[in-house]
């Protein structure tokens, strides 16, 4: 069970959140070729180490934010606002 | 006599204070302080159980968490609940105990045919025979035989709880390493919880003589539990066993203390968040293979010295040790101090140094080094052991007990769960904690130290040159020496194949006492070391926890919260009939008999005028100069053009182009609009919008805010609606003109009451939906049903709007919709040629998928038959033969009050071009004919609904 710290609210229990998948997706335009479009839709890195998603604090702020957790350890990293770019991470 | 195998000093137990329990209703007595185990060892109870395939008879075998034989069902107080593993139970007064997997009864079990037959079921068994004639013949047979325990009856007496809590250091175990940790974490600050799964703290310095720095035992306990209690910052729970570790340092606990004191709450579940956790959760002796080593009376050796010296029970008469360690050594020889006779000590190592069996010399005791142990010999109960001493001579020794010890298994699996990593210690022979990336610590024997003062030495672990077949490995599966040699043997030679292929280690133990045999012994078949064939995963729970406990007081009415409507206890009165509709309780029709309460519903809004609750449909208020762009994004309907003061029909759709959603949209002002949502989907909805403003378009100004539970909703429908709400006084001009279809507008009653009265119809009447605060939800419930007895009103309900809306052929999403439903399929293709701007799951509609001529598009049908019956489900068949197919299925059907005949809806594979066809409807084995014919049975033109 996660600890999470929401930006808004402080560190919270994993259960007053839920997560959204990855984050930084470019929503593409409509001139798109098919392929481009499924890639939007369905295809993800999955990678083995830090994995950066998004949150929501849904009984709480009710607010999204990013998480940049590792998943195979849990850690997490860093918490950051929507809209942010990904903190440069070395691992 | 009673208890006959009880000593004079009792151990620890207080002697003067008995209790009466029974066994297989036979009344015996114990002593509070005395764990059922002890209980009816000291009254010489030896079959206890019948193992789980063979049903061979079994006695107690541990002392602990580890137990694999007696596991009873026990009744002390709230029903026979199974599967209690006896050395855990704490004795309680009037308890009542039985044997399990046993017919008739545990002396005499019909099923030890399974036994005698043994070379008919070795591990895998079911995967090779009952083939022919298949393998549903025997299933019945099998399924009565297999599994342990019966299950209580009825419903669940006992009550359970919930608890949360957080600390800064959470201690698991209280033996003299958890108790030194807890105390130093208390002295530096910190508020530590310690946990201890015994009834009372201490561990091993409830039985073991050793000295603690210089101190005795008792001292050491009493000192340290002193000066715990002091720190003031301690909270020590006892009967409560850690059971599950998670990520970020959280705990689960099953705590039965209150259970035991037979109080309420039962059971309680506990979540503890640790700052850190220190795991002094002990080590486990294992057993030691040789031919029929699972007799009654063969014990592990430090359990049958726990019960002697804590519990003041002898566990036989002559005790033979077999063994392979020096610490054994002394739990065997400290049999003898409290008063058991030790036949001999059978050590299966060449050598063992002088200082070790100086112990046995100095009281006498035979030894037996480079000895191996062949067979135990007794029907019921171990009588002798054969042997094979240094020499290779044969022998054997006259007993009714065995001390055996294999050497230690750090207990582990916390750690395991934590993500901590083992390494296999050569020296020790066992698996101990290495590293793990969560903020634990592992002491005392968990960590490897379970030797401690004494030297070790342990030898190896292998089977006896006894017969494979007749060595134990898993007492609770049953799996034997020769089922891992048959695994091998097959190639299953990986622990993963290994442990499902023989079932070692998958009952309710979870291996404790038969994990680390049965892997050292595939290790020496494929010339590997304990090391390299490794360990299977480690998962919660440590120890079985009762279904309740996890529940909590989430059953019944709190398994899941009900949303009421407003005027919840006013359709009560009116004789709702309640049902379950996304998870809001709506009344389904009002009266007794379902199927006349719905037509005569349905006839009521078509003759005059009827009254129905709309209050639980999602509201969402959007408002901001981007609003209206905003949702233009959302739906596929064009949201820009529809004027102040006016209501248009939206449908949402997610990205892959999918219907997902529906309903009407009012735009309140020229930034300000009200977007209603389907009742189930309110909360989704609101997340959704929520969603794409803040993480894909956070530059749009605007603010979403969720108004369900504000407004309440009366709906008035039928030709009387404009003359039943027009005599509200207070009500704004209702006429066509003033207040034309798909309008809206404000107006305030006489007592003060705000309402926005809007005209919507889903039952294709005239029909109004008048909201008010929820909180003068059943003040204007009441008016409305006054003013409207002049016009003959009655209620309505769900149920029958249901079918008033499939007359009007209005579609339901998630109805006439499923997963890959688009909205070319229900007619939308207009509507989107129309749409100006990206919106979302356009893109996917451009897809030559989402695009093709032959996808199943909505259509209405009629039987031939006028009243033939057709269920939603029905699938509409095509070709013959091999070449027979679905093309398509019923989405929603009825026998229609209205037009007296049966209609219907479907989706059918280009349905849009077929109108005029006859279709074969196919539903349980019926074949009912059908024309396919226009979506709207009722008022094509919508006369009735516009007027």
């Amino acid at each position: 069970m996660l600890r999470i710290s929401c930006p808004y609210c402080g560190t919270r229990d994993e259960v007053e959140f839920h997560c959204g998948g990855d984050s930084h997706i470019v929503r593409p335009g409509p001139e798109v070729s098919d392929a481009e479009w499924s890639d939007y839709l369905f295809n993800r890195k999955n990678p083995k180490g830090v994995h950066y998603e998004r949150w929501c604090h849904d009984f709480g702020c009710g607010q999204w934010f990013n998480v940049a957790r590792d998943t195979v350890t849990h850690e997490i990293h860093a918490v950051y606002r929507m809209g942010d770019p990904a903190p440069d991470l070395e691992q | 006599m009673s208890q006959p195998y009880r000593t004079a000093e009792g151990g620890r137990i207080d002697l003067s204070r008995p209790l009466g329990f029974t066994f297989n209703g036979k009344p015996y007595q114990g002593y509070r302080g005395d764990t059922l185990a002890s209980a009816l060892l000291a009254n010489g109870v030896r079959v206890v159980s019948r193992s789980f395939k063979f049903h061979r008879p079994r006695g107690i075998l541990s002392a602990g968490v580890e137990e694999s034989n007696a596991l009873l069902g026990v009744d002390y107080g709230s029903g026979t609940l199974p599967l209690i593993r006896a050395t855990r139970m704490p004795l309680l007064d009037g308890l009542r105990a039985e044997s399990q997997n046993c017919f008739p009864s545990v002396n005499f079990d019909l099923l030890r045919v399974l036994d005698y037959t043994r070379p008919l079921w070795p591990a895998g068994f079911y995967n090779k025979v009952f083939k022919w004639p298949s393998w549903h013949a025997f299933e019945w047979a099998i399924r009565k035989t297999a599994g342990l325990g019966r299950l209580p009856e009825g419903e669940d007496p006992a009550r359970y709880r919930h608890m949360n809590a957080h600390c800064d250091v959470l201690v698991v175990g209280a033996g003299p390493a958890g108790l030194m940790a807890a105390l130093e974490a208390a002295r530096a600050g910190d508020h530590v919880i310690v946990v201890e799964q015994d009834t009372e703290p201490g561990g091993s310095l409830l039985y073991d003589p050793a000295e603690i720095n210089g101190q005795s035992p008792d001292n050491c306990r009493a000192e340290t539990m002193q000066a715990l209690n002091a720190c003031g910052n301690v909270r020590v729970m006892v009967s409560a066993t850690v059971v599950g570790y998670y990520d970020h340092n959280v705990l689960t606990i099953h705590d039965c203390s209150s259970a035991y004191r037979r109080e309420d709450p039962a059971e309680v579940f506990w979540k503890i968040r640790a700052g850190r956790v220190v795991l002094a959760t002990g080590a486990i002796e294992q057993p030691l293979m040789f031919g029929n080593n699972d007799l009654p009376g063969i014990m592990l050796a430090g359990a049958m010295h726990q019960y002697a010296s804590r519990y003041g029970v002898h566990c036989g008469r002559r005790v033979a040790g077999v063994v392979n360690n020096d610490l054994a050594w002394h739990s065997v020889v400290a049999l003898q101090d409290a008063g058991m006779e030790i036949a001999a000590i059978i050590d299966t190592r060449d050598a063992v140094n002088e200082q070790v069996t100086d112990l046995a010399r100095e009281r006498d005791i035979a030894i037996h080094i480079g000895a191996a142990p062949l067979y135990a010999r007794g029907s019921y109960m171990v009588r002798k052991l054969e042997y094979r001493d240094g020499k290779g001579r044969s022998g054997s020794i006259d007993c009714d007990a065995i001390a055996m010890s294999g050497g230690m298994n750090p207990t582990v699996h916390l750690y395991s769960q934590a993500g901590g990593k083992l390494r296999y210690d050569k020296d020790l022979a066992c698996f101990t904690p290495h590293e793990c990336r969560q903020q634990v610590a592992v002491v005392g024997a968990a960590n490897g130290e379970f030797a401690t003062p004494h030297s070790y030495n342990i030898g190896p672990r292998t089977p006896s040159p006894a017969k494979t077949n007749t060595q134990w490995i898993d007492f609770l599966h049953d799996v034997t020496a020769s089922d891992i040699e048959l695994a091998w043997r097959e190639n299953y030679r990986s622990v993963e194949h290994l442990k499902r292929y023989t079932t070692v280690g998958m009952a309710v133990d979870q291996g404790k006492t038969s994990n680390l045999n049965a892997l050292t012994l595939l290790g020496e078949l494929t010339d590997r070391t304990p090391g390299e064939v490794g360990t299977t995963t480690f998962r919660p729970m440590f120890m079985p926890v009762t279904m309740g406990a996890i529940a909590g007081n989430r059953r019944g009415d709190f398994y899941a919260p009900a949303k009421l409507l407003p005027a919840h206890e006013w359709h009560l009165a009116k004789g709702a009939a309640f049902d379950d509709y996304g998870g809001w309780k709506r009344p389904a029709y009002y009266g007794n008999n379902r199927e006349r309460c719905i037509v005569r519903e349905v006839l009521k809004v078509r003759e005059a005028v009827g009254l129905f609750d709309g209050s639980s449909l999602g509201k969402i208020e959007v408002k901001g100069p981007d609003a209206a762009e905003f949702l233009n994004r959302i739906y596929v309907n064009t949201v820009p053009t529809l004027k102040p003061g006016k209501v248009r029909y939206g449908l949402m759709l997610n990205e892959k182009g999918v219907a997902m959603d529906d309903g009407v949209f009012l735009r309140l002002a020229e930034d300000h609009f009200l977007v209603n949502t389907t009742s189930a989907h309110a909360d989704r909805i609101t997340a959704w919008l929520e969603e794409w403003h803040q993480c894909e378009w956070p530059d749009l100004d605007l603010v979403l805010t969720p108004v369900t539970s504000q407004w309440a909703v009366a709906t008035v429908a039928g030709p009387q609606a404009r003359a039943v709400l027009g005599s509200l006084p207070g009500m704004l001009d209702l006429s066509a003109e003033n207040l034309p279809h798909m309008s809206f507008a404000s107006g305030v009653f006489e007592d003060g009451t705000d309402y926005r009265i809007q005209r919507v119809s889903f039952t294709g009447e005239q029909s109004y939906e008048l909201s008010v605060p929820a909180d003068r939800a059943t003040a204007l419930f009441e008016r409305i049903w006054l003013v409207g007895q002049a016009h003959d009103i009655g209620m309505f309900g769900v149920e029958s709007l249901t079918l008033l809306r499939l007359e009007k052929g209005f579609f339901e999403v998630g109805v006439e919709t499923d997963g890959s439903t688009n909205p070319f399929d229900i007619g939308f293709g207009g509507i989107i040629a129309n749409k100006k701007g990206d919106f979302i799951g356009a893109r996917s509609l451009e897809r030559a998928e989402d695009r093709r001529a032959d996808r199943r598009q909505l259509v209405g049908f009629e039987p031939e038959e006028r009243k033939a019956t057709v269920l939603a489900g029905a699938h509409i068949v095509t070709g013959t033969g091999s070449g027979r197919r679905s093309e398509g299925f019923v989405t929603s059907a009825c026998m229609s009050p209205t037009l007296g005949r049966t209609v219907g809806l479907a989706l059918l594979e280009r349905g849009a071009q077929r109108k005029g066809e006859t279709i074969q409807l196919y539903d349980q084995g019926q074949i009912v004919s059908a024309r396919i014919v226009d979506t709207c049975f009722y008022d094509p033109d919508g006369e009735r609904m516009r007027g």
